[in-house]
């Protein structure tokens, strides 16, 4: 019986959230008595050996290039597979974008159920049961899982990431892989930016700020803190900031140790996707905001007064 | 083309999310239902988007709820879509829900079938892919651009710190997000008109759950909002150097 755990990459690097679910799984893994695996489907520039820090015993890959883009249904497939030769009883994925298109499709593969958006190890005591974030971050369900085969997929930044010493040993799989039915025609990246959605600290705008042109300060913000940004769903209604940016209720449900929101008034939806961060922080010049009751730090000013200053101290503080 | 729009009911976004019977169920007296936003404003209104480039396409919609939520579907259908199909069943857990879905799926013989990126109330995101794999169909997790020539789709879907554009033959599952399409608002000729489209009632086939909610919880209170003043901001930022320790 083991524990097996998907580990997600994308440019020869492994997430961040991979190595989060890979500390979860060697927890879970010593609560249940059993050992924990990663699985690494494709190549990465890294030593698949060091990730033994985190706990596991064995990486298990299948060293093929073509691997490197995501097909679900080829994924899927040789998950399985490798879950079946290792009699996997547990398996994980990061709740991030990859571990949305994969889980549930070996879910349904497997017939094992799945809770999607853990935020926390599950209660093995009687029974197997989950938490997870449920209402976009309003509650929280404790989910029973009752096949034999168990899928959870950990919300990025719900786990810290547990690290000490130790290798693990690298095992390569020889599965056959089929082609694939998606053909990549391009990637687009971003460089060099911080990925929403593992961030640890937000920066995120809203209508406040009234225009796209204002903003080089919350970038800088930003940029200062090594933070991602963010931004309230009319900024990205109106194309002031990309898609990609909309976090909230139907946008991105995110949980960073620190949001900053700047000219955010804070309504329900928005709320719904952001109140899972550790720390907020509430910059708006209107007191009766609802989000300074969301808040644990605030200032009731005005963002164009009172960003630059932060911005300000925040460098005499980094060159201290 | 025959595109199937998977839809679903969900609390307005400002519900009361209380709960009750020993905190078991989700208190939904007095709450509003919407259709999920995701499968209105996304997966609908690009599948209408789809017909209008080419009439010949039909539409069908499909949920899985009871009677109950017949005025959400009149309401879909009121933006667009020919016929919709009703699995009379309460919703138990989303392999249960998918598991429904794709026996209507099997017998349509859809060459495209939608859903949105999650519900927003149990933000699952499984249902597109289990649908997909119990289908045995290629599947877009979280498409933020879906187009067609012919019967080969483009797809751009959201990767970590950026976007890939991928190509697939259909039949194929897609999932929705922001970017697909922009919400519409229903008009009169449409609400008129969704008042005689078909709606069909079908019972679920038995299938069991392969996971149960055991309680739900809410989350712990904020202890309450730490104000500095205006002309200090410095002393936000010692405050998070110094006691929150983040910077
Ligand atoms: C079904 C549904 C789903 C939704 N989903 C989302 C979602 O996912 N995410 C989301 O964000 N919203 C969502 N919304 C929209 C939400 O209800 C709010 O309309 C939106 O969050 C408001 O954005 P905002 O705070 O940027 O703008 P506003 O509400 O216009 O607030 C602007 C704020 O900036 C402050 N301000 C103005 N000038 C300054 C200044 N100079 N300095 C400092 N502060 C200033 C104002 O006091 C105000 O509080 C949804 C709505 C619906 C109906």
């Amino acid at each position: 019986m083991s524990v097996l755990i998907f580990i997600d990459h994308s440019d020869g690097q492994i997430k961040k959230s991979s190595l989060e679910v890979l500390s979860y799984g060697a927890k879970l893994a010593a609560q249940t008595g059993s050992e924990a695996f990663g699985l690494l489907l494709g190549t990465v520039t890294e030593d698949l050996a060091t990730l033994g820090k985190y706990g596991i015993k064995k990486v298990y890959q299948v060293n093929n290039e073509t691997l490197n883009h995501m097909d679900t249904q080829q994924y899927t497939n040789l998950i399985a597979e490798a879950a079946t030769q290792l009699t996997a009883k547990i398996i994980l994925f990061s709740n991030n974008l990859t571990g949305k298109a994969i889980a549930p499709r070996l879910s349904a593969k497997l017939k094992a159920g799945l809770v999607s958006g853990a935020s926390a190890l599950p209660d093995t005591g009687n029974g197997f049961i989950v938490k997870k974030s449920v209402f976009s971050g309003k509650a929280f369900a404790n989910i029973s899982i009752s096949t034999d085969i168990k899928i959870i997929s950990l919300n990025p930044n719900s786990y810290h990431i547990e690290s000490g010493s130790g290798t693990a040993e690298i095992v390569q799989l020889g599965l056959t892989v089929d082609a694939a039915k998606t053909k990549l025609l391009s990637t687009q990246k971003a460089s060099g930016e911080v990925v929403l959605s593992e961030a640890e600290i937000v920066v995120s705008g809203g209508r406040g700020l009234k225009g796209p042109q204002n903003w080089g300060m919350i970038e800088e913000l930003a940029k200062l803190l090594g933070a991602a940004t963010a931004c309230s769903r009319p900024v990205a209604d109106e194309h002031w900031r990309p898609h990609n940016e909309h976090v909230g209720q139907t946008g991105l449900a995110i949980a960073p140790n620190l949001y900053i929101a700047i000219g955010i008034s804070g309504a329900i939806q928005h709320l719904a996707g952001v109140n899972r961060s550790k720390v907020i922080v509430v910059i708006n010049k209107d007191p009766e905001a609802p989000f300074f009751k969301a808040a644990d730090y605030g200032i009731v000013g005005d963002a164009f007064e009172v960003v630059p200053k932060i911005i300000e101290a925040v460098k005499k503080l980094k060159a201290s | 083309m025959k595109i199937l729009v998977c839809i679903s009911k969900t609390p307005d976004t400002t519900a009361k999310v209380a709960f009750k019977d020993n905190n078991t169920k989700f208190a939904s007296e007095g709450v509003q239902w919407i259709i999920n936003p995701y499968d209105e404003w996304y997966s609908l209104v690009r599948a209408i988007e789809l017909k209008e480039k080419d009439p010949s396409t039909i539409i069908h919609l499909v949920t899985v709820a009871l009677a109950d939520a017949d005025p959400i579907i009149r309401k879909a259908l009121a933006l667009g879509g020919d016929e919709a199909i009703r699995i009379n069943a309460d919703s138990h857990d989303s392999y249960y829900i998918a598991a429904q879905l794709a026996e209507i799926a099997k017998q349509g013989s859809y060459d495209l079938i939608f859903t949105g990126k999650e519900t927003i109330d149990y933000n699952g995101s499984a249902i597109g892919g289990m649908l997909a794999e119990m289908l045995g169909l290629p599947y877009i997790s979280l498409a933020t651009k879906f187009d067609l020539s012919g019967t080969t789709a483009t797809a751009i879907r959201e990767i970590e710190g950026g976007e890939e554009t991928d190509e697939l033959s259909l039949p194929a599952v897609v999932s929705c997000q922001k970017g697909v399409a922009e919400q519409r608002i229903p008009n009169m000729k449409g609400i008129m008109g969704a008042r005689t489209k078909p709606l069909k009632v079908v019972e679920p086939i038995a299938i069991d759950p392969l996971t149960s909610v055991v309680s739900f919880e809410l989350p712990p209170q904020k202890a309450g909002v730490k104000l500095v003043p205006a002309d200090n901001p410095e002393e936000l930022v010692r405050l998070l150097h110094e006691e929150a320790k983040l910077i």
